[in-house]
């Protein structure tokens, strides 16, 4: 199987610092991928080098079989990435709907076809009864949820998901796990950042583990979590 | 516009066609003093949407439109007394003019990531050297001024715009009205969601497939375009250009508060703004002359005053609180 998203020997320096160094890992298409590792592994760095958000020092990023790295995030966009982000960035002074409208609209100029989408992706994420709110008024869950509705109504092929359940509580972790299976079974392919376990035992199909911005481990949930440096380095004495 | 039209309630087309009315009718009932004050009502309606199209959608800070003003007065007036050359063509060079000018600015502050305060600081800059470089300039009469004849040949022809008050008023209408319906339009398109982005949060925006740089330059050509062609009109209404007012920081700001009252980023905001401040100041210096208060700056004080008043008061501007009140439902547009 052709991967559609191939990481190879990625690299991204800050003066001295190595914040990611010779990352190389593959995304099939219709899997769910998870990245994980302690804060300031690089998890984000690397992230962010495949939206387009920051240039790579060195390696390359394909996606679907082009070259992306380097390109401006909006170009990556066009391609069919889309992502949320950590910190959520809502258009706050637009209403629910609206801000999901914009996304829709990077593959139409019509708006009542992006309108239309907007309707959809709104429904699928239990956000319809509050279209008419803006954005500044919803509660974090809410916010959270708006970011992956806003990226989905690009249409996108990956999913990139930053964080997304941090700072949910348990039940709202589990509507965000059964929304993104719902989506990842519709045929989308989802690369997530985590630090909820739950979230990403229940999701993932293969995991990374960055430490020190370098791939220590690699492979299905099972084994990754049994993994000695994984655990010593990650999941700490909590998990022995 | 035409969605706005039709989202609108019975009443909000009705205040909208009743005060449309009122003013294409209202040069049976004024005298020439009233119809001067509408005629400045239009103008600062016109110019603040064109200002609020780049600072109210997009979200770009512009402290510099005396730049496109002045180079629009001038392109189209010195065509006039230098070559013969009608408003009606010249308006057709001074928007390439201004329009480029603005683009220079825009790209070398949005493509070197000057931004927000930084950005606005470049554009007063802009603004004030282009007013020492056309106070130099000779071929317009450098710091002596520019000055239409009122007596050559064709000048007093309607299509030179050399008519009366009369032309002057309904030609300022037309160019509110449609600047405003222009603008009503461009916000319901694709376009202007694309701008609400970039105003609201650039890095999403771009997350969303959004070129932000584009779409900023393209917001300041079409603010920049339509300055331009305020230009040619305060150009030939004054009959006279010195490069020390034209170009003046003041012209920048005093086209700004029209929106900043009316509305920041609404449809209606910059011609609720004109119709409060121009009438304001006019009043201002009645009551001062039947008060005989004639010390050096006090009308501005008290209109100063009057802005920090309602600004106080209506922080988000005058119309999202005036649509609320007349149940309109356009109080976010």
């Amino acid at each position: 199987m052709t991967a559609l998203l191939s990481v190879r020997d990625l690299s991204k320096h800050f003066r001295g610092l190595a914040a990611v160094s010779h990352v190389s890992f593959d995304v099939n298409p219709g899997e769910i991928f998870a990245i994980i590792g302690p804060n300031g592994a690089g998890k984000t760095t690397l992230f962010n080098m495949i939206a387009g958000a920051m240039a790579p020092n060195g390696g390359t990023i394909t996606f679907a079989g082009e070259h992306i790295e380097g390109l401006r995030s909006d170009q990556v966009a066009q391609r069919g990435i889309g992502r949320t982000f950590q910190v959520v960035k809502p258009f706050p002074a637009l209403t629910v709907e609206d801000n999901v409208v914009v996304g829709a609209l990077m593959r139409t100029n019509a708006l009542g076809e992006a309108r239309k989408v907007a309707h959809e992706v709104l429904t699928q994420l239990d956000l319809i009864g509050k279209r008419d709110q803006l954005a500044s008024s919803l509660t974090l869950p809410d916010r959270k949820r708006l970011e992956v509705a806003r990226a989905l109504a690009t249409r996108p092929q990956l999913l990139l998901l930053d964080e997304v359940m941090a700072g949910l509580r348990p039940t709202e972790t589990d509507r965000i796990v059964s929304i993104l299976r719902d989506l990842n079974r519709s045929g989308l392919t989802i690369l997530l950042i985590e630090h909820v376990m739950r979230a990403v035992t229940a999701l993932a199909s293969r995991i990374l583990v960055l430490h020190h911005g370098a791939a220590i481990a690699e492979g299905t949930p099972d084994d990754v979590l049994r993994n000695p440096a994984v655990i010593e380095s990650y999941l700490g004495a909590e998990a022995l | 516009m035409s969605g706005l039209w039709h989202n609108a309630g019975w009443h909000g087309k009705a205040i909208a066609l009743l005060l449309l009315l009122a003013f294409l009718a209202a040069p049976l009932v004024s005298d020439r003093y009233l119809l001067s004050v509408l005629i400045l009502v239009f103008y600062f309606a016109y110019l603040g949407q064109a200002w609020n199209l780049l600072m109210g959608f997009a979200g770009q800070l512009s402290l510099g439109h005396a730049l496109y003003l002045g180079l629009g007065a001038y392109t189209a007036t010195a065509l006039w007394t230098l070559f013969g050359i009608g408003p009606w063509i010249g308006v057709f060079i001074a928007i390439p003019v201004a329009a480029a000018a603005g683009m220079f600015v825009g790209w070398l502050g949005w493509r070197f990531a000057i931004e927000g305060v930084y950005f606005a600081l470049l554009t007063i800059a802009f603004a004030e050297f282009t007013r020492i470089g056309f106070d130099h300039l000779q071929i317009t009469g450098a710091s002596g001024g520019l000055f239409l004849s009122v007596n050559g040949p064709g000048a007093d022809k309607w299509w030179n715009l050399g008519g009366g008050p009369l032309l002057y008023y309904y030609l300022s209408l037309i160019l509110a009205v449609g600047a405003t319906f222009l603008v009503a339009r461009l916000r319901q398109s694709s376009l202007g969601y694309r701008w609400l982005a970039v105003r609201e949060n650039p890095e999403a925006a771009q997350a969303v497939g959004i070129n932000i740089f584009r779409a900023r330059m393209i917001a300041m050509l079409i603010s920049s375009s339509m300055t331009a062609v305020g230009g040619v009109f305060y150009g030939f209404y004054y009959r006279n250009l010195f490069p020390s007012q034209v170009f003046d920081i003041s012209r920048s700001i005093e086209l700004i508060l029209a929106p900043i009252i009316g509305g920041l980023g609404t449809i209606f905001g910059p011609v609720v703004g004109a119709i409060i401040l121009t009438p304001l100041g006019e009043s201002l210096t009645g009551l001062m002359e039947a008060f005989g208060i004639n010390a050096p700056g006090a009308k501005l004080i008290f209109y100063g005053i009057v802005l920090m008043i309602i600004i106080s008061l209506r922080p988000d501007g005058v119309w999202p609180w005036l649509a609320r009140h007349l149940k309109l439902d356009g109080a976010r547009k």
